[in-house]
């Protein structure tokens, strides 16, 4: 055998254990959260566990739905905030900008996705809250899924960006072509033909997104509030749900994993297992639309 | 391959971790409250103790009661009361209290309302109770900040304050004593209850009953909201240990303790 051959062999083998180390690590965790979260499931019950909206741990009360309702809606609200945001600028770098305002516009954009979590939750402390204290409405103390959410947008925007925008680029430049040459203009290109052509790119960054706004954690602590509350609206208007203080599943195992002992400890890693499953949801589900719609 | 790797991993961890625990370590781990009280008894203790090593860790109080029975603690910090629950669990505990603290209600600066009845706080921290002008202030809803369950300031409270009251599920929770002070100094119409420890000019402390919040008050028995900070061993402390608590209850110890802001128990 030739020394080239050797190599070869010897990379391929070191590619196949990274590649199955990273399933191991995958499955191990799966099973360890599962394996802790089992007696709960147990003893408080599936459905009990889903559907109730009391957790009161002192009271063996363990219902995790205000905090599947809170992750949900705090989710919802960044990706209406982000999406648009994050779509605009992709479309402005991918189609519009001239190379110098380019050369400039991304580089800042991935900044955005360097900064730590922990500082968005800062600023959302210092700057957001007290902004949205200002909102006249009885109760609004400025903590709230409001806050949360203009947070996690500015935090899933440059992941939706720069994907998306990878996914416009890869527009051949024939089907921009052939629409200018029958007298489109560039905006009816833009929205009839690139971005119709770019859909499964774009849908896949928003997945991304999501996937990341769900699993945020310590920036939603800092802004959120962490009350245990089905979020609901205080006044006529029913946008003044995001007003209202939340929790979000990840938050709930970060503030209370450190003191919990016994079957509580369990309830926190069956939070995590929702947590888990509600990802790969997530994530299975953008697949499947991805899937059937890209080679139509 | 993956196995041989694994296992030369877990020995060469086993081998550290056995190394890293000599005879002379006293481990202490628990109460976030009491940690910074355990650390300067330790730099104390090491001063005259020459080779013994003191190190303290974090955790909160429910993991103070776990580490000090199950070996992983030589001593447990819990800054409540040990609970029944806890008694009945690991029956040979024995609980060493070292100080006492209080705990201050307190309100962002602004809030006009300076004393509350011990029942008016309770109906606030139950929701009972939402607006400031049902105590004389001004129109505005009461921002109700708490700790985490499994807190021990929160169990403490919960304790003596709220009786068998439960603090409302609408109450903002924060993961810290110094979480809580900045809330309360930055959030308008807000209350919390912070660990005396923790009591600066960003807030307001409010009287109880008439009492004010502070520590004469509390060490003379006035203050209602006062809990002791505990060490706890499993079974009576010997050797090092046993001297390490001794030392805690000196005139030396309990000198550290009235320094840090807390009361001292002998």
């Amino acid at each position: 055998m030739t020394r080239k051959n050797t190599v070869e062999t010897v990379m391929k083998y070191v590619l196949l254990v990274s590649a199955l180390t990273s399933i191991t690590i995958v499955l191990m965790i799966g099973i360890f959260t599962l394996k802790e979260g089992m007696p709960a499931f147990r003893e408080i019950g599936l459905g009990d566990l889903l559907t109730r909206t009391t957790w009161r741990p002192g009271q063996e009360q363990y219902g995790i739905l205000a905090m599947i309702v809170g992750s949900g809606l705090v989710t919802v609200g960044a990706v209406v905030l982000g999406v648009p945001l994050a779509l605009g600028s992709a479309i402005f770098l991918a189609e519009i900008a001239p190379q110098k305002v380019k050369a400039f516009v991304k580089p800042s954009i991935e900044l955005l996705a360097g900064i730590p979590s922990v500082v968005y939750g800062l600023f959302g402390m210092v700057v957001l809250v007290p902004l949205v204290r200002k909102i006249p409405a009885p109760g609004n103390s400025g903590y709230g899924l409001l806050a949360a959410s203009v947070v996690l947008a500015i935090m899933i925007l440059p992941t939706i960006a720069s994907v998306s925008e990878n996914a416009i680029r890869n527009v051949p430049r024939s089907f921009r072509e052939g629409s200018l040459a029958m007298g489109a203009t560039r905006w009816e290109t833009i929205r009839k033909v690139v971005l119709p052509s770019a859909r499964s790119g774009i849908l896949s960054a928003v997945v991304l997104g999501l996937g990341r706004a769900l699993g945020e954690t310590i920036a939603m602590i800092m802004v959120i509030g962490n009350s245990v509350v089905m979020p609901a609206a205080t006044g006529g208007n029913p946008l003044t749900i995001f007003l209202s203080r939340a929790r979000t599943l990840t938050g709930n195992i970060a503030v209370e994993i450190a003191y919990a002992t016994g079957i509580h400890a369990n309830a926190l890693f069956a939070t995590g297992v929702v947590l888990f499953v509600l990802i790969m949801l997530v994530n299975s589900s953008a697949r499947f639309l991805i899937s059937n719609r890209s080679y139509k | 391959m993956v196995y041989r790797l694994a296992l030369t991993a877990l020995i060469v961890l086993a081998a550290g971790g056995l190394q890293a625990v000599s005879a002379e370590d006293i481990n202490i781990a628990g109460s976030t409250t009491v940690q910074p009280l355990a650390e300067l008894f330790g730099e104390a203790f090491e001063a005259n103790h020459d080779g013994v090593r003191i190190i303290v860790q974090g955790g909160g109080s429910s993991v103070g009661v776990r580490s000090a029975v199950n070996g992983t603690a030589d001593i447990g910090n819990a800054s409540r009361e040990v609970k029944d629950s806890e008694f009945e669990a690991y029956p040979g505990i024995v609980v060493h209290t070292v100080a006492r603290d209080g705990i201050a209600i307190v309100t962002h600066p602004d809030v006009p309302v300076d004393g509350l009845t011990l029942e008016e706080a309770r109906a606030i921290f139950a929701g009972r109770i939402t607006s400031w002008s049902e105590l004389g202030g001004p129109d505005r809803m009461i921002t109700v900040i708490a700790r985490e369950e499994g807190s021990g300031t929160r169990a403490a409270f919960e304790d003596m304050v709220m009786d068998e009251d439960l603090i409302c599920a609408g109450a903002m929770l924060l993961p810290s004593n110094g979480a809580v002070r900045t809330a309360v100094s930055t959030t308008p119409d807000c209350i919390g209850f912070l660990s005396f420890g923790y009591l600066d000019d960003q807030v307001k402390a409010i009287a109880i009953d008439g009492v004010e919040a502070t520590v004469d008050n509390a060490s003379n028995g006035t203050y209602p909201v006062v809990r002791p900070l505990n060490m706890i061993t499993d079974g009576e402390p010997a050797g090092m240990v046993a001297e390490f608590l001794e030392f805690a209850l000196s005139a030396d110890g309990q000198a550290i303790v009235e320094d840090e802001g807390y009361i001292a128990v002998r």
